[in-house]
């Protein structure tokens, strides 16, 4: 198929349809056939639905629309369960490729669909699973944990969300139209250039991330400036809860590190479209540069997608400890100490390109130190615990799930910053089993743990915990199954991205690991059935604004909060300032005033699904139309910008009322 | 003009000294270039980059207005963090690169690339 998607480019590019022709629909291909039927029935089932019950209205003018942090925080969650699912996919059917695949078996998979298949797990379980929880969950907490009414720039939240969607989007488009990148996660040239990659799937990959890219580096913009320009009167910086420390410290690094991937990934874009020389093999190129650049984003990017979950452990070991955080300060400053370390250390992914002993000394070391503040965190999360009265409430389970298995990925991770000991490791499944130790065990966890956390206060009802234990125990165990093999498999020097190999002694190891991924799918399809279950049963799991006794501000609101949040302004007096409230039997007065809110505006989204046509018609090579988009998107963002309707005063009245009435769930 | 517009977008003569400066140091590498001066080409990008970086900072303080008082240091706060962000992103990538380059094998030139390859293709 390679080669008949490289004759088509070459043969005819349509005035009008570009290089897109019949022969781009994969119809020959029985799984991805079987699988567009399976998504095309459920969307329909879907859209049905939403007919019967009339909720196209609403979805429009209550979700789409919306300028809320929260709500956009929930679709961020959606969106992120939504690609969960699909990356997931990806991987059940990796691990049963390489179940089957053994001693001259080819399993069922050929080469150039299993090559996709690698390649879009990677991208969609970083950029829109990773990336859409973490914004997400900054979203919806960061700005109730600051006592704001919103983030500082409303409109460009949505705008950021809708351009992620927008390259969620192009990704699953590459299933059915064309196919996705064959070039591993991070798409390193020359495989990735025009000469190597020829169809349409790289360029799915280059335009995708752009789209979404932009989402994620104005959302890091607009969350550093709520933080420091929107703190209820009287916050310090050092009374911020840890949660929002940690969403400060990374959205610093996104803005930071965000614009060399979008340059990396540019310059990779000229080298195929306009056949400039950055990254080619000949004519001054090099290919090293875009190893050494993309890394340069990446290493920051893990910490990006870490940090915040570390935030997320420590709100919860406070809360279910019932005492305030072991070390607050030095929790702040290992963030900070991380945030600046997690710059000088990209070289330890490619010890093995050939800097030299110096080069590789320096980077070893310096990866190496990036575990002490890591371990001061590990530190006070179990001295925060010791002698408190803990709580095993199902996201304390995740918690201190998570940490003992991070704890362990992190070992991993100092025994591969050893660059004579990476010589070994490089590119082979310990390095997978090493990643996702720590990927799964911190950020994934962090995710269930903050969702089971939060989920009362976004809902105003408790998920059921007898389903979240058993989703707790399905992937815990699953994990384990499923990744230990891979450091066994690892240390034998089994390398990645192989779909099929001879010697059958590696089967069991595969095979166990398969099951372990089955074991995860239960885990992860118990609490998908727990969110059902919870919603049907919403009235007796209604649990109040502060089901959990918490300590930070976010949980001073009605659950779940009105629109505006907070109905008058807190004066804060310091750290943990609603255990404080609570304790002098705080209660909200009767007088308020009018607030002032942003209006809802379908911009965001017009602009997005403008990009979104831009993108599709570049990949195509459908010049006309991609002019057109473009033409479109500046034209509208002009527009938009005579719109002087923007905000409105919510009156006393209806705050009143509102506070009255209390939540509803 | 307000107090604050007058603070954010500085005096006449402070834009006249940037504009003076900005220039200057312009038209001095125009001039290394153009006339015969005698310096060696390395000297002379030597002393173009240098002024580069003289230029980067004249523009950051008359005409961005930086210093430590804007904002309550916060705009000379995150100009700081990302001039550390770029020293390190530059400095390490020349220093990453130049090792790599340095440690390469030296690659065969098109004609003996050639010559081998018909060498293999003889051979079987």
């Amino acid at each position: 198929m390679a080669t008949e998607v490289a004759q088509t480019t070459q043969e005819s590019i349509s005035p009008i349809f570009g290089r897109l022709s019949l022969e781009s629909i994969p119809y020959h291909e029985p799984i991805l056939i079987f699988t567009f039927l399976g998504v095309a029935v459920a969307g329909l089932i879907v859209l049905g639905l939403m007919t019967y019950y009339k909720a196209w209205k609403p979805l429009w003018t209550d979700w789409v629309t919306t300028i809320d942090h929260k709500k956009i925080g929930i679709m961020y969650m959606v969106l992120g369960f939504i690609m969960f699912v699909r990356g997931f996919a990806d991987a059940l059917m990796m691990r049963l490729q390489q179940a089957m695949a053994a001693g001259g078996a080819e399993g069922y998979l050929p080469a150039h669909h299993y090559d996709q298949v690698f390649t879009a797990h990677g991208v969609i379980m970083i950029f829109f699973v990773a990336m859409a929880f973490i914004t997400g969950i900054m979203n919806f907490v960061m700005p109730l944990q600051i006592g704001a009414r919103d983030v500082a720039f409303p409109f460009l939240n949505n705008f950021s969300f809708w351009m992620t969607v927008a390259g969620a989007l192009l990704v699953n488009l590459s299933l059915f139209i064309g196919e996705f990148a064959r070039v591993g996660w991070l798409a390193f040239p020359p495989l990735s250039g025009a000469a190597y990659s020829t169809g349409p799937g790289m360029d799915y990959y280059l335009w995708a991330l752009q789209i979404a890219g932009i989402g994620t580096t104005l959302s890091g913009v607009n969350m550093v400036a709520t933080i420091f320009k929107m703190r209820a009167p009287g916050m310090k910086l050092f009374d911020m809860p840890i949660f929002t420390w940690t969403a400060l410290c990374t959205n610093i690094l996104i803005v930071a590190a965000f614009p060399v991937l979008t340059a990396t990934l540019t310059m990779l874009t000229l080298d195929r479209y306009l056949g400039t020389h950055f990254f080619t093999n000949d004519l001054g190129g090099n290919p090293m540069m875009y190893v050494n650049l993309i890394w340069i984003w990446g290493h920051p990017e893990v910490y990006i997608l870490i940090l915040p979950l570390f935030g997320v452990f420590s709100e919860i070991v406070a809360t279910f400890s019932r005492k305030p955080l072991f070390g607050y300060k030095t929790m702040v400053w290992a963030t900070a100490c991380i945030m600046v370390l997690s710059f000088v250390v990209w070289l330890h992914h490619f010890f093995t390109m050939g800097s030299g002993a110096n080069v590789n000394t320096f980077f070893g070391i310096t990866t190496m130190i990036i575990a002490v503040p890591t371990g001061v965190k590990i530190f006070n999360w179990l001295f925060t615990m010791y002698k408190g009265r803990v709580h095993f409430e199902v996201p304390m389970l995740w918690v201190i799930g998570a940490i003992v298995t991070f704890t362990i990925g992190g070992m991993t991770g100092v025994m591969l910053a050893i660059p004579p000991v990476d010589f070994q490791f490089h590119n082979s499944l310990f390095l997978i089993a090493h990643f996702h130790n720590v990927i799964i065990g911190g950020v994934v966890w962090g995710v269930y743990a903050a969702v089971y956390y939060w989920w009362p206060k976004a809902f105003g009802f408790k998920l059921h915990d007898g389903l979240g234990k058993a989703s707790f125990w399905c992937w815990f165990v699953g994990f384990y199954l499923a990744f230990m093999p891979l450091y066994a498999l690892g240390l034998i020097g089994v390398t990645r991205r192989i779909n099929s190999y001879d010697d059958p002694a590696w089967q069991p190891y595969f095979v166990i690991a398969a099951i372990g991924a089955v074991m995860i799918l239960f885990g992860i399809l118990f609490t998908f059935a727990n969110f059902a279950y919870s919603i049907y049963k919403r009235k007796e799991l209604a649990c109040g604004s502060d089901p959990w006794d918490a300590r930070t501000l976010d949980w001073a609101t009605q659950s779940p909060p009105a629109k505006y949040n907070f109905p008058q302004d807190l004066h804060i007096r310091g750290r943990d300032e609603f255990w404080r409230m609570k304790q002098e039997g705080f209660k909200w007065s009767k007088n308020y005033s009018p607030i002032h809110m942003p209006h809802y505006t379908h911009a965001g989204f017009v602009l997005s699904a403008l990009a979104m046509i831009f993108g599709f018609a570049m990949i195509w090579y459908i010049w006309w139309l991609a002019v057109v988009a473009f033409v479109g998107v500046v034209s509208f963002t002009i527009y938009h910008t005579f719109n002087y309707n923007r905000d409105y005063y919510i009156p006393t009245e209806e705050i009143a009322e509102t506070e009255a009435k209390g939540a509803t769930v | 003009m307000s107090e604050h517009s007058a603070h954010s977008h500085g005096t006449m003569s402070q834009l006249m000294i940037g504009f003076g400066l900005a220039a200057l140091l312009s038209i001095i590498p125009f001039y290394l270039v153009m006339a015969d001066t005698g310096l060696s080409s390395t000297a002379v990008i030597a002393v173009i980059m240098i002024l580069a970086a003289i230029q980067i900072i004249v523009h950051l303080v008359f005409f961005l207005h930086v210093n430590r008082e804007v904002e309550g240091g916060w705009t000379f706060a995150a100009t700081i963090f990302a001039v550390i962000v770029l020293v390190i992103v530059l400095a390490g990538s020349i220093w990453v690169m130049y090792n790599m380059n340095t440690n390469m094998m030296p690659m065969p030139s098109e004609e003996e690339m050639l010559e081998m390859m018909s060498l293999q293709n003889q051979q079987g």
